[in-house]
């Protein structure tokens, strides 16, 4: 019992009843629709994309940077692989000839989203620029490469098995999800268990100390910055086989949110915390909120609203200063 | 010499005037949470005149400069500004009553001018919704010209020196018609020759009829403008006189209250192999031609005042600058200059100066603390030992009698020898063959010093070399076989412990 | 005089000098009165938001609401006067706007000053939130029947004039808000004690708090400041555009904090002038605008930008770096 109220007030347990809370008010507001399992796994197919932005975000916040280049660098790389699927490949390309080329392309998108983050870590141990500013910078150049190489328009007309990626299903479980699952394992197995997840927590923790332990900062920093690129390729992936083409200016979106889900899964925004447990529940949460009130009929834009509502909520129950303020209360 | 005079014989302090004092404290009692900080003190200070405050850290000085500044309140005991008792302070009593406390941090502004930075709290408190440039710069270069100093009044101030962002700060409290400056800790990031600048000023201001207090545990550079010393241990006043009853030794021995003999170094084997070996290093503008060789199982102490060059030499042997010229050899293989991965990798350790900053991952875990270190070499193919990676950090943190209660603590939580323990164990975990300790027991309470002192002597008795560099005069005595003297970025005397004393080694770092 | 190269100001100047000379080799026409004037019009809004947006910075802050705080403000003046009071004179109009916009900078304010959350990501939430209540409680489509006095308002002009080609060039009124919101801002920052302690804070929040400025009132200050100032600049754009377009404005945050940064305001705080920010905003637009003159493709702008935002800031953090390796 004890430990159960301990977990409580961390930020990821306080999580955790928000996102079983949110669960069971929209199932019980609308059971038959929102438990429906057309609904579950329409969602499933849905938040993977900026979900797995959202472990990008947080890989580099731990850090104490952040990565604001993220849908730049999601959408060039989808753009190269589309290129790649429509122009060399073409839409009438089928069986395994098709299956080589889309993983060539995917290969091709992955390796194009490292460069992008390398070329991101560069700036920032080399030169020493904010991270802010740097993929700031950045992500308008990869946005203007899309740009530039589509001329602004959508590129379509890809093979068929393209869309396995973003629509397919293996034994019923939908690929994006298999998807996310697979890279947040990855993510949560890199932070705790590898040397490097450690070291990237301590950089993020104090910088300078971590530079007087002889920890290879610049390394660190470049490969902090390649694996946030990689996931931001692999969801622009995803984003182009659902929509069945890729363009310069999708999921632009995606950027706010998925800052939005790592600040809310406690990771902080100055480094040195955060869990990939709790990323996984902000992106539930926000998922289940946003499925359950589609099913109310409630717009779009008023997701948006309580995606922000909820945000500056959960920020006010972390602060210092709200925890302050209910202590001197008690005490008085 | 005298020995200090206890609280219970009170001296005879010659009282120039008969008006109120300045300040004047009695009983002043404070406790946090069950915790008596402040224990019926008795303080006053008269216009004019200079007063030490001594005490270790935790002794209750800055509890009570926070009590004067109107920042906490006391619970027991009564102030009074020049006759006038106040039943409870505030920054804005305490300011009025010309009561300004200049910390150790300056609390000037980086990107503001000198001029603005002196005289901004002046404004603030009397020009009203306006800003006036020109009166700012006015005011600014009377109170420069008050203290005898000239200082651009345009510069900005993240460019000055640290001796003239003290000064600055210094003008502010006198822009703000000052009657009291109290100053935490005003000597410890001076060079000698403005520790001196600085003394001509304070006395300067003293003619001028303006009081000064001194906070520190390191004083006995300011004893020779005061009147009189008032020493805290543990919240009680345990002593106080004259300033020229004092010394450095008596004044020691009144803040830890015991006489702190600490056996020297065991004599070195004399057939010792060398073990590091420096070759004419040299960074232009910071130090130059350094040789020396450091011997296994040798404690070499670098004796330097701040400005020398010290601690800029500690993080090139570690690589964190890199010389323009020079060798460094460990074991007679070269250490490639400028990289402390690879410093690291050769053998050598690096204990930080500012243990908070530098040295530490405040919020972090104790064990991590210690285990960042070994991040590597616990790393077995793509996968980290966890297992064997926080056996290895109790281990050390067990060798080192490092007081936790739980090692997945915040390092945070620790006290600050224990917390210099944790540095060490990190690097003792990686097998060093040389360590380098810069300030090894700054901030640390007296006990845990000498148990630290201890350790060193351990680690040179199983062979490793180590470097310790301070200017804390006991402390290189207490541990070190050789010494080598540091001014000006050179090398300039080196001596053996044994043939020296605190005054003699005094005068070569001085001359 | 020595060009200090490492000041943001003289590089912006520098660039823009190189650009307009480039530009005018490869077309002479570029230097005349109507590229001027359609210059110093693209740069109304923009100008307005930097102005505001530098203001954060220098407070240490950093806010990309704005943008949504200007819609909201515009949308909402706009919506309202036409079922309520079609006919209200248009410094009224501005006026309603501006208090709009400074309540949501109240919101802002709070959340920072008071309960001293992180700028960004507080701000990050009340985009979405000023959004998000906008398009689902006040409405989602683009109004074009503007209330008559701003469409007045945007027929206003300074000056009119007519080319040798036979086209007109103007410049509306409309300029002179940026001209007035320029000279406030100066005067705030350089002739109060309120704009001194902004600068203070953004020097560090702790001396300022030791030696009695009001911190949590001088920051509440700077978001009610930007969030008056973005309602004016959305009412300004909806006049000027003759269109009250609920999705209009959001997404210009990056490209202003973009000009701010260009113009020397440095993110730690403290550091930031008019004349940067306004030098950074007039590259910003002369990109945006004239890239085409200079023979590079407009797909090409949001690369040109993005390059620009890392020499620009690049430049001055290496030289620092190797300043620190050079004295450390």
């Amino acid at each position: 019992m004890n430990t159960l109220l301990s977990r409580l007030k961390t930020p990821e347990g306080r999580l955790a009843v928000i996102a079983v809370l949110v669960f069971v008010l929209m199932a019980s507001l609308s059971p038959e629709r929102f438990l429906s399992a057309a609904n579950l796994t329409s969602m499933a197919f849905q938040f993977p994309e900026f979900a797995i932005l959202a472990l990008a975000v947080t890989v580099t916040m731990l850090t104490g940077g952040i990565d604001l280049s993220v849908v730049g660098v999601s959408n060039m790389s989808a753009v190269v692989a589309a290129l790649i699927l429509a122009n060399v490949a073409g839409p009438e390309l089928a069986g395994s000839g098709a299956v080589m080329w889309l993983l060539l392309s995917m290969v091709v998108a992955i390796a194009i989203g490292a460069a992008a983050g390398l070329f991101n870590g560069a700036l920032v141990a080399f030169i020493g620029m904010p991270p802010i500013l740097a993929t700031l910078g950045s992500g308008l150049i990869f946005t203007g490469i899309a740009v530039a190489i589509t001329g602004g328009s959508a590129v379509m007309g890809f093979p068929t098995a393209a869309a396995w990626l973003g629509n397919g299903k293996v034994f019923s479980v939908p690929v994006p999800l298999i998807l996310f699952a697979v890279l947040a394992l990855a993510v949560a197995f890199i932070v705790r268990r590898t040397a490097f997840g450690l070291k990237l927590v301590m950089f993020g923790a104090n910088p300078l100390a971590a530079r007087f332990a002889a920890v290879d900062v610049n390394r660190l920093l470049l490969k902090v910055y390649m694996l946030s690129g990689a996931l931001a390729a692999i969801s622009g992936l995803l984003v182009m086989s659902r929509a069945n083409s890729a363009k310069a200016d999708y999921g632009s979106s995606y950027l706010l949110l998925s800052i939005l889900i790592a600040v809310l899964g406690g990771v902080n925004p100055y480094g040195g915390y955060g869990k990939v447990v709790g990323v996984v529940l902000a992106v539930l949460s926000m998922q289940f909120l946003s499925s359950g009130l589609n099913m109310l009929q409630v717009s779009n834009f008023a997701r948006e609203l309580i995606w922000g509502v909820l945000l500056i909520f959960v920020m006010l129950v972390n602060s210092q200063q709200v925890a302050a303020l209910f202590a001197r209360r008690r005490m008085s | 010499m005298r020995p200090p005079i206890s609280v219970s014989d009170k001296a005879e302090i010659p009282v120039s005037d008969t008006s109120p004092p300045l300040v004047e404290m009695t009983g002043v009692t404070k406790n946090y949470s069950g915790i008596t900080a402040l224990d019926r003190v008795d303080f006053t200070i008269r216009a004019g005149e200079a007063v030490c405050l001594a005490g270790e850290n935790g002794s209750g000085k800055s509890t009570l400069i926070k009590i004067l500044a109107g920042v906490e309140p006391r619970n027991a005991g009564t102030v009074a500004f020049n006759g006038t008792r106040h039943e409870t302070l505030s920054p804005r009593i305490s300011a009025d009553a010309g009561v300004m406390v200049i910390f150790q941090d300056f609390s000037l502004f980086p990107n503001l001018t000198v001029a603005e930075n002196i005289a901004f709290s002046s404004q603030l408190a009397h020009s009203g919704a306006f800003y006036r440039g020109g009166l700012s710069r006015d005011l600014a270069k009377k109170t420069l010209e008050r203290v005898g100093v000239d200082i651009p009044l345009n510069a900005r101030v993240e460019q000055l020196p640290v001796a003239h962002k003290q000064l600055v700060a210094i003008c502010r409290a006198l822009a703000m018609d000052a009657r009291l400056i109290i100053m935490d800790e005003p000597t410890t990031a001076l060079t000698e020759r403005e520790v001196k600048s600085l003394l001509t000023i304070i006395r300067r201001l003293k003619s001028d009829g303006v009081a000064v207090l001194f906070v520190s545990h390191k004083l006995a550079e300011v004893l020779e403008v005061c009147e009189k010393v008032v020493v805290l241990r543990n919240g009680a006043k345990v002593a106080e006189g004259p300033a020229t009853d004092f010394d450095s030794a008596s004044l020691t021995r009144a803040m830890t209250g015991r006489d702190v003999a600490e056996t020297p170094p065991d004599p070195l084997d004399p057939s010792a192999p060398a073990l590091l070996e420096v070759t004419n290093l040299a960074k232009q503008g910071v130090f130059d031609d350094v040789s020396f060789t450091l011997r296994q199982g040798e404690v070499l102490g670098i004796a330097g005042l701040l400005g020398s060059g010290r601690t800029e030499l500690a993080k090139a042997l570690f690589g964190l600058i890199h010389p323009d010229k020079g060798e460094i050899r460990l074991k007679d293989r070269p250490v490639p200059l400028g990289d402390p991965l690879r410093a690291a990798d050769a053998g050598i350790g690096y204990v930080p100066e500012d243990r908070l900053t530098e040295g530490l991952f405040l919020d972090q875990s104790i064990a991590r603390n210690v285990a960042v270190g070994r991040l590597d070499t616990h790393d077995k193919g793509a996968m980290l030992d966890l297992k064997g990676l926080w056996a290895e950090a109790n281990d050390w943190l067990k060798r080192l009698t490092v007081k936790h209660s739980d090692p997945e603590a915040p390092v945070r939580s620790l006290s600050g020898g224990n917390q210099q323990r944790v540095v060490l164990a990190r690097w003792l975990a990686t097998g060093p063959k040389v360590l380098i300790l810069n300030g090894p027991s700054v901030g640390v309470d007296v006990g845990s010093k000498s148990d630290i002192h201890g350790i060193i002597r351990d680690l040179a008795r199983e062979g490793l070399g180590v470097i310790v560099i301070s200017d804390d005069l006991p402390e290189l005595l207490a541990t070190c076989h050789r010494l080598l003297v540091m001014k000006g970025g050179r090398i300039t005397d080196e001596i053996a412990g044994r043939d020296t004393d605190e005054t003699d080694l005094g005068h070569r770092l001085a001359s | 005089m020595k060009l200090n190269l490492a000041r943001n100001e003289v590089l912006v100047a520098l660039v823009i000098l190189a650009f307009c000379a480039l530009a005018a080799a490869s077309d002479p026409r570029f230097l005349s009165i109507p590229t001027l004037t359609d210059l110093l019009r693209n740069g109304i809004i923009l100008g307005i938001f930097s102005v505001g947006a530098m203001l954060v910075l220098v407070s240490g802050g950093i806010d990309v609401s704005f943008t949504a705080i200007a819609a909201f403000a515009m949308y909402t003046t706009t919506t309202f006067l036409l079922e309520h009071a079609p006919g209200l004179p248009w410094p009224v109009i501005f006026a309603i706007s501006m208090v709009l916009g400074a309540l949501l900078g109240c919101i802002n304010g709070v959340l920072i000053a008071v309960f001293r959350l992180p700028t960004l990501i507080v701000t990050l939430g009340t985009l979405s939130v000023f959004r998000g209540f906008l398009l689902t409680f006040v409405g989602s489509n683009m109004i074009s029947a503007l209330p008559p006095e701003m469409r007045n308002f945007s027929r206003l002009m300074m000056f009119r004039g007519t080319n040798a080609d036979g086209s007109f060039f103007s410049l509306p009124w409309a300029f002179a808000a940026l001209v007035i919101v320029v000279v406030l801002t100066w005067f705030i920052l350089h002739r109060t004690m309120l704009g001194r302690s902004i600068f203070a804070v953004g020097g560090s929040v702790e001396s300022a708090r030791r030696i009695g400025i009001k911190v949590t009132r001088t920051q509440f200050f700077v978001y009610v400041y930007v969030g008056a100032l973005a309602g004016l600049a959305g009412i300004i754009h909806a006049s000027l555009s003759r269109l009250a377009n609920p999705f209009d404005l959001v997404g210009l945050e990056l490209s202003v904090i973009a000009a701010v940064v260009l113009g020397g305001a440095r993110l730690t705080g403290g550091y930031g002038t008019l004349t940067g920010t306004l030098l950074g905003v007039a590259l910003i637009v002369l990109v945006q605008n004239s890239l085409i003159v200079i023979g590079v493709p407009s797909t090409f702008q949001s690369i040109t930008i993005g390059i620009l935002i890392l020499v620009g800031t690049g430049l001055p953090a290496w030289q620092a770096k190797r300043q620190a390796a050079r004295s450390a």
